[in-house]
């Protein structure tokens, strides 16, 4: 479903961006002032630096240096929570519980069990927050301010939630599965983070209970000792530390699903329906949007005369794969097809690149869109919702040819 | 079809041992002001106070003012009157655009 706004940007991109005008909008999407005094290169245990936004609850991005390959290491994964206590599982006495009122037969796993009773599934998936880049939004919106870095993409390992829900006795008529995961607030006051997803996307495939990231347990600041993985989807829905799995017969309320992670109805090229969340103005965020990296370079990164560039990057989408990515090195007035590397699966990142040689010493400016498989390609121009979802605003770096 | 709440059992929280970021948030200075410490006594029970550093400076003091209502109203914090039209005072001079 691309809109029709979406749809007459692609068509008029050549011309919109014949003049400086879209260059100088890309170009001016920046933090704001408050979010780069207060962020730091720091450590949490048992990761490399990382961007801080958030000391507590700790909220910390990727910095540019871990979208070096197509698969993020999991010490320079993202960390992001909602709720300041954060519990140190001990494997051994961690259990999964799975009933609801639409399942009949209510059970418990460990993680042995896990590991042992069921077929061992593995997807390359990315995560990435929903709120990736709210930073960037104009006008800025209050939130956690995200740079580029609240994504990543690993190579997940563990059991599908079907076979879960099938030792479970899901009802036919069960119409979401809700998640609990470890953190809890400092108040009991303050909603615990319990989410849901509807049945269609629970028995996917794809949809996984994690207990490995890249080949090692999970990092404890990503879910350990197991997390969901929903393939495609939003990260929001990705419960770490999942402790508890219900399947229900009416939709759930409460305010991360009924207020959070909410954008306006049919404003954005979206597949996906989540329709017992949805209203009359709005729908719970669902899957990702096209989107892409560039990696190779930076803004005022120099670069020779005469001497061939080549730009890299990432590109995904939310399942659909990607269909191609796109570089300008004209502000807009023509695109090149980049070159794209071997596929990891419809949901993991796409590595691409593209080589040209700058002639012309001064300000090269180098832009870069993906499309998707689906039919969907990066916006041009910011869509706009109040909560600074679904940035997916095609990059522009700019570039210094000495 | 009716929403439910959230059927999830609520663990009790006391029973969990909680694992604070061990990174250092107290080195966190903000901006002097004689509501200071009533931001720090309120708002530092459930969050680091770079969460106002962060998001600054482009709130107007609606702005603040709906993110104040939505710590009480939403997340639960007991703040009295009095002290949230300090906090709105402060953040609105320090950390607002208007």
């Amino acid at each position: 479903m691309t809109t029709r706004r979406t749809l007459l940007h692609s068509a008029i991109g050549g011309l919109a961006l014949a003049g400086t005008g879209l260059a100088g909008r890309l170009a001016q999407a920046a933090l704001p002032q408050g979010t780069l005094d207060s962020q730091r290169l720091e450590s949490l245990p048992g990761k490399q630096p990382l961007l801080k936004r958030s000391y507590r609850p700790p909220n910390y991005e990727s910095p540019p240096a871990a979208f070096a390959q197509d698969i993020t290491p999991n010490d320079q994964f993202f960390v992001r929570w909602h709720l300041m206590n954060i519990p140190q599982v001990d494997a051994r006495e961690w259990r999964l519980s799975i009933g609801g009122d639409a399942a009949s037969n209510a059970v418990e796993f460990t993680l042995e069990q896990l590991r042992g009773e069921f077929e061992p599934v593995e997807v390359v998936a990315v995560c990435q927050c929903a709120g990736n880049r709210r930073g960037l939004s104009e006008p800025h919106v209050p939130g956690v301010q995200w740079g580029n870095g609240a994504v990543g993409n690993a190579r997940w390992r563990g059991v599908r939630l079907r076979d879960l829900l099938a030792r479970a006795g899901l009802a036919r008529d069960a119409v979401e599965i809700a998640f609990a995961g470890g953190d809890l607030p400092a108040l009991e006051a303050t909603p615990q983070f319990v989410k849901s997803i509807p049945t269609w996307k629970a028995v996917d495939e794809n949809t996984l209970v994690a207990y490995e990231m890249n080949g090692a347990p999970l990092p404890h600041w990503n879910g350990y000792p197991a997390r969901l993985v929903v393939p495609g989807w939003a990260a929001t829905y990705w419960t770490k530390q999942v402790s508890s799995i219900q399947a229900l017969g009416r939709p759930l309320s409460g305010f991360w699903m009924s207020t959070a992670y909410r954008i306006p109805k049919g404003k954005y090229p979206l597949i996906d329906r989540f329709v017992s969340q949805e209203s009359d103005a709005s729908m719970p965020v669902t899957e990702i949007l096209v989107n892409s990296m560039i990696t190779s370079h930076s803004d005022g990164q120099r670069c020779a005369a005469g001497r061939p560039v080549v730009v890299a990057g990432l590109a995904w989408d939310g399942g659909s794969g990607i269909r191609e990515v796109e570089v300008s090195i004209d502000e807009g007035r023509s695109w090149r097809s980049a070159e794209l590397a071997p596929s990891l699966g419809r949901y993991s990142f796409r590595g691409w690149r593209y080589a040209f040689t700058p002639h012309a010493r001064g300000p090269q400016g180098v832009m870069a869109r993906a499309s998707s498989l689906q039919g969907s390609t990066q916006t041009m121009e910011l869509i706009f919702n109040a909560s600074g979802y679904h940035n997916n605003v095609a990059q522009r770096v700019a570039l210094q040819v000495v | 079809m009716r929403p439910t709440s959230p059927p999830i059992l609520l663990l009790a929280l006391l029973s969990v041992a909680p694992v604070v970021a061990a990174a250092d948030e107290t080195a966190l200075k903000l901006v002097d002001g004689p509501e200071l410490a009533t931001v720090q006594a309120n708002c530092s029970v459930c969050h680091s106070l770079d969460y106002v550093q962060m998001n600054a400076p482009f709130l107007k003091r609606v702005g603040w003012e709906a993110e104040v209502r939505k710590m009480i109203k939403v997340m639960g914090a007991p703040v009295s009157d009095e002290d949230a039209a300090k906090i709105l005072a402060y953040l609105t001079r320090s950390y607002g655009v208007d």
